[in-house]
């Protein structure tokens, strides 16, 4: 692992790489092998991460290094009155990293994915260094490329105005998935960000019941008290210490459920506990225990809500214990051809990883949701089989083609590229 | 790659003809993820029927010969020749005829070539490309005979002991490069190599085996496996029985 301390230095690597390659790793938040590079080299991008605000008065732009982060970002920016346009769960990500992954948020359906608020990139490249716009195939294959097409130096972002730091937000308790989908579909002219904590335990009638919140920033009146402000949360919410077992799992899921209001509107809450609200918890996955977690999210067409359903079934079917899992619907807005979401229903689904059998019942998983035109995030991914990822993301073929172009002797190289023969096979 | 629940995709597995290797080759197919093996035995028609089961579960196996006396570069060499391999897996050893060798110190060299010099040798040889790549889980098929000899395995056992040893200490010597090994120690397994010996306590069979070395891999962190898990206690027991009373207890076995 080096840390290249400026943009040149990561161009000079990029020329003088090792037999096995090399990737750039941000914060390394990805749950699975996108940031590591066996045998060869992975470039820690933490010290370039310079952000320029000169222009953020002027037209809401601003330059950040891939290595700042998300929250450098909404530190310096907020008091401004500028927010990320795209907020993952999590604002411990890095520019880059935001970028490889083409991260998405609660918002998707209004907003699309970050790439749709970058303006321009710069990108170090084997054969050189290009600076891209959203018009470039370049540009396009990169936003979710998972960094195999090369090195992000900086990225121009136009950011989101807001009126406050709080978010008005609509609680709503359903009892079963239809509910719950229902709540979502529901017209949100108003209410633009909107997501779901799902039950993973609950079978029959309760099946998928969850918490939906749907919300808007609040207007300066309505908030007025309150100072523009990134804090994180005073004190943490309780978790049970240890949710690797299925009762555990399922104590915590009615007691989650049943402690949301069934019905509440207009809510003010601080931005970091709307939006982040993992980010409280430093360390938070220790809950799963040596053996870790794996998050299996993926992302099925709205006609095929019913695939939603039955993967809920087969996870409960096969005792497979989760205390987290969260719905979201993406919008019409596509990206580029590695690009995670389509129009439909996303679940991200938190389990241990040595839970017996979940191998066999993932992988169910997977042959149901490609089966319908679905696909796995890669970003989160740590176990999908190779031959389904022609199947789930059909631009490879596409993206593949960029990748020669502007990498030819394929010097970004990563385990996940490996394990899924991103790159055409190349072991 | 060995992917997050510990599925490898490319193997390589030297002695596949041993029923224990070949359990262990079937259970990490039937976890899913496998896509190629290479197979080796002294005879490739001891692996033909492995094989032809892999490839009806959509895995590209190949098979080769390798006899524990044959040079391993070249095995290895072709093991990578398509790219990363993920697991190694040495299982070769047998039983020798121990009152034969006793009798006639000159086949004692051949005995510990195949339970020693040759699967050590093949080993580092995995090792080095193992160490290259920065991945990968080297698994090498000891045995509890390797915690204590008696009479009736002294030339079995003592090979085993240098294999045992050697393992462990590739192991610490891989530790830093991404690379783990696994030393399997079986106690009595049911097999085709101790049919119509007498079953010592704690007898297990090559599947019970297979699954606590699949389990062992995924754990990720584990440098040794003993199957079943309680000849561990036994084996620490045996291990320091005073000469006379082990001697006792062992007549016979």
């Amino acid at each position: 692992m080096r840390r290249p301390v400026d943009p040149d230095e990561v161009v000079a690597r990029l020329r003088q790489a090792p037999p096995r390659g090399v990737i750039a790793r941000g914060q390394g938040r990805a749950y699975g092998d996108a940031a590591q590079n066996a045998g060869g080299e992975v470039l820690d991008l933490g010290a370039c991460a310079d952000v320029d605000l000169s222009r953020l008065a002027d037209d809401g732009t601003i330059v950040a290094q891939a290595g700042a982060t998300l929250d450098a970002i909404v530190r310096a920016t907020v008091p401004r009155g500028f927010f990320i346009p795209v907020a993952p769960g999590t604002r411990q990500v890095s520019v880059g990293g935001a970028i490889a992954a083409d991260v998405h948020g609660k918002d998707h359906h209004v907003r699309g994915t970050i790439a749709a608020h970058v303006t321009r990139l710069r990108i170090a490249t084997p054969v050189g260094v290009r600076e891209v716009g959203p018009a470039d195939d370049l540009f396009a294959a990169t936003c979710g490329g998972m960094g195999l097409t090369g090195v992000v130096l900086d990225a121009t972002l136009k950011l989101l105005p807001i009126p406050s730091s709080h978010v008005v937000v609509d609680t709503d308790r359903g009892p079963g998935l239809d509910d719950v989908m229902a709540a979502m579909s529901e017209a949100t002219d108003d209410r633009p960000y909107s997501v779901a904590w799902v039950d993973a335990m609950t079978r029959g009638a309760a099946l998928g019941r969850g918490i939906v919140t749907r919300g808007r920033w609040a207007r300066a009146d309505e908030a007025a008290r309150e100072p523009l402000d990134a804090r994180s949360l005073p004190l943490p919410p309780a978790l049970p210490v240890n949710l690797l077992s299925r009762p555990a799992a399922e104590a915590f899921g009615a007691l989650w459920f049943a402690k949301a209001p069934r019905r509440r509107r207009d809510e003010l809450q601080r931005l970091t506990s709307f939006f982040h609200p993992l980010d409280a918890l430093r360390g938070w996955n220790v809950v799963y225990g040596p053996g870790g977690v794996v998050q299996y999210q993926f992302v099925v067409p709205l006609g095929a809500a019913d695939v939603v359903r039955r993967v809920l079934e087969m996870l409960a079917v096969r005792r497979v214990p989760s205390a987290l899992a969260v719905l979201k619907r993406f919008g019409p807005r596509r990206g580029g051809p590695l690009s995670f979401p389509i129009p439909g229903w996303t679940l991200a689904v938190d389990v241990p990883a040595r839970t017996p059998g979940l191998a066999a019942v993932l992988d169910a998983c997977d042959a149901l949701v490609a089966e319908h035109g679905g696909r796995v995030y890669l970003a989160k991914d740590a176990r999908l089989r190779r031959e389904l990822l022609p199947v789930m993301y059909p631009e490879l073929v596409t993206w593949r083609a960029v990748r020669a172009a502007h990498d030819p002797d394929g010097v970004l190289r990563s385990d996940l590229g490996r394990r899924l023969g991103l790159d055409g096979g190349e072991r | 790659m060995i992917d997050g629940l510990g599925r490898p995709q490319r193997i390589l597995v030297v002695g596949a003809s041993s029923d224990i290797a070949a359990a262990v080759v079937r259970a990490l197919a039937a976890r899913g993820g496998l896509d190629a093996a290479l197979l080796t035995a002294r005879r490739t028609t001891a692996v033909a029927e492995l094989a032809d089961e892999l490839a009806a579960a959509g895995v590209v196996a190949d098979v080769a010969t390798w006899d524990a006396t044959d040079d391993p570069e070249a095995l290895v060499a072709r093991a990578w020749a398509d790219g990363d391999v993920d697991l190694v897996l040495v299982a070769v050893g047998a039983l020798v005829d121990e009152d034969a060798i006793v009798d006639d110190p000159a086949r004692l060299a051949g005995a510990f070539h195949t339970n020693l010099v040759g699967p050590a040798t093949l080993a580092l040889a995995a090792a080095a490309r193992l160490r290259a790549q920065g991945h990968g889980v080297l698994v090498v098929l000891s045995s509890v005979a390797a915690v204590r000899p008696r009479a009736s395995n002294l030339v079995y056992a003592a090979g085993k002991a240098g294999l045992d040893a050697f393992a462990q200490g590739l192991g610490d010597r891989l530790a830093d490069d991404g690379v783990r090994v696994l030393v399997v120690r079986p106690g009595f397994v049911h097999t085709k190599m101790t049919e119509g010996l007498e079953p010592a306590p704690l007898a297990t069979t090559p599947g019970r085996v297979a699954q606590d070395v699949v389990a062992a891999i995924a754990g990720r962190r584990s440098t040794a496996v003993w199957s079943p898990p309680a000849v561990r206690g036994l084996m620490a027991v045996l291990r320091v029985l005073p000469q006379g009373l082990y001697r006792r207890v062992s007549r016979g076995r």
